[in-house]
């Protein structure tokens, strides 16, 4: 699915739309930042709480299609100028990180 | 014209606002040149993790990449505090991080183990009091 079509799903707020045509294949769910960089797999929803300027390197460098903020998390300070600079998805959602992806599940769509 | 591109950044200590600078401007380098987004992934993930440590744990250092047709060799070294037990380091989960870089996510002590994961070569020389160096080989897929 699309980034466009998960941020409908979700509910969410657009933080930066750099490319909401982008396909998600997979996700992933984590705050540490060294376990998303290991293990996000690429084109991948990472779905977090973490909020600091460095979600932005770590979704850049490990080609992750969206950062899914979740719990209506706001982005730290230079967060929305840097993702605009690396043109990286950002979403934020009021739905804790369990709930977000279980509706995801829930609907057949990863 | 040369056999490869040699690239040279300085990476600044305790700044994580910058951290990840050099990391991406090879990754965007190598994307240029037409390197498979695998390998540049790769590449990114085992380099950012050596810029994080020096920026956490070295007070900065020197990053080197160089770019061969079927590799790309990258350097990380610092004049930081050194490691007493690098068998220890590499044991996932095992970190020296402190608090206030945990809560940036950080410290979780996974840094070197993905190093070796994502790179086909990892060398680790270390010296306490005087410095650590870090050499990344990754081999570009056929």
């Amino acid at each position: 699915m699309t980034v466009q079509a998960l941020a409908e799903m979700l509910s969410a707020k657009i933080i930066n739309n750099a490319d909401f045509t982008r396909q998600v294949a997979t996700g992933y769910a984590g705050d540490l930042l060294s376990f998303v960089m290991g293990k996000a797999p690429a084109d991948s929803a990472w779905f977090t709480v973490m909020t600091n300027i460095n979600i932005c390197a770590v979704a850049h460098l490990a080609d992750v299609a969206v950062i899914v903020l979740c719990e209506d998390s706001e982005p730290m300070p230079g967060v929305t100028d840097r993702a605009k600079e690396q043109g990286i998805n950002i979403i934020s959602t009021s739905l804790d990180i369990f709930s977000a992806i279980k509706k995801v599940l829930n609907e057949g769509q990863i | 014209m040369a056999d490869h591109v040699h690239l040279e950044y300085v990476v600044e200590g305790d700044n994580f606002v910058s951290a990840g600078s050099a990391t991406e401007s090879v990754k965007a380098c190598l994307k240029g040149m037409g390197v498979k987004p695998e390998d540049v992934r790769r590449v990114a993930i085992s380099m950012y993790e050596g810029e994080i440590n020096m920026v956490i744990h070295a007070n900065g250092g020197k990053a080197t990449a160089d770019i061969y047709m079927d590799k790309v060799v990258i350097t990380l070294a610092d004049t930081g505090k050194g490691i007493a037990d690098i068998e220890l380091a590499m044991k996932p989960g095992y970190s020296t991080a402190t608090d206030d870089v945990r809560s940036l996510g950080f410290g979780a002590g996974m840094g070197l183990p993905n190093m070796k994961k994502y790179a086909d070569e990892c060398l680790i020389e270390s010296t306490v009091g005087v410095g650590t160096k870090v050499t990344l080989v990754t081999k570009f897929s056929a």
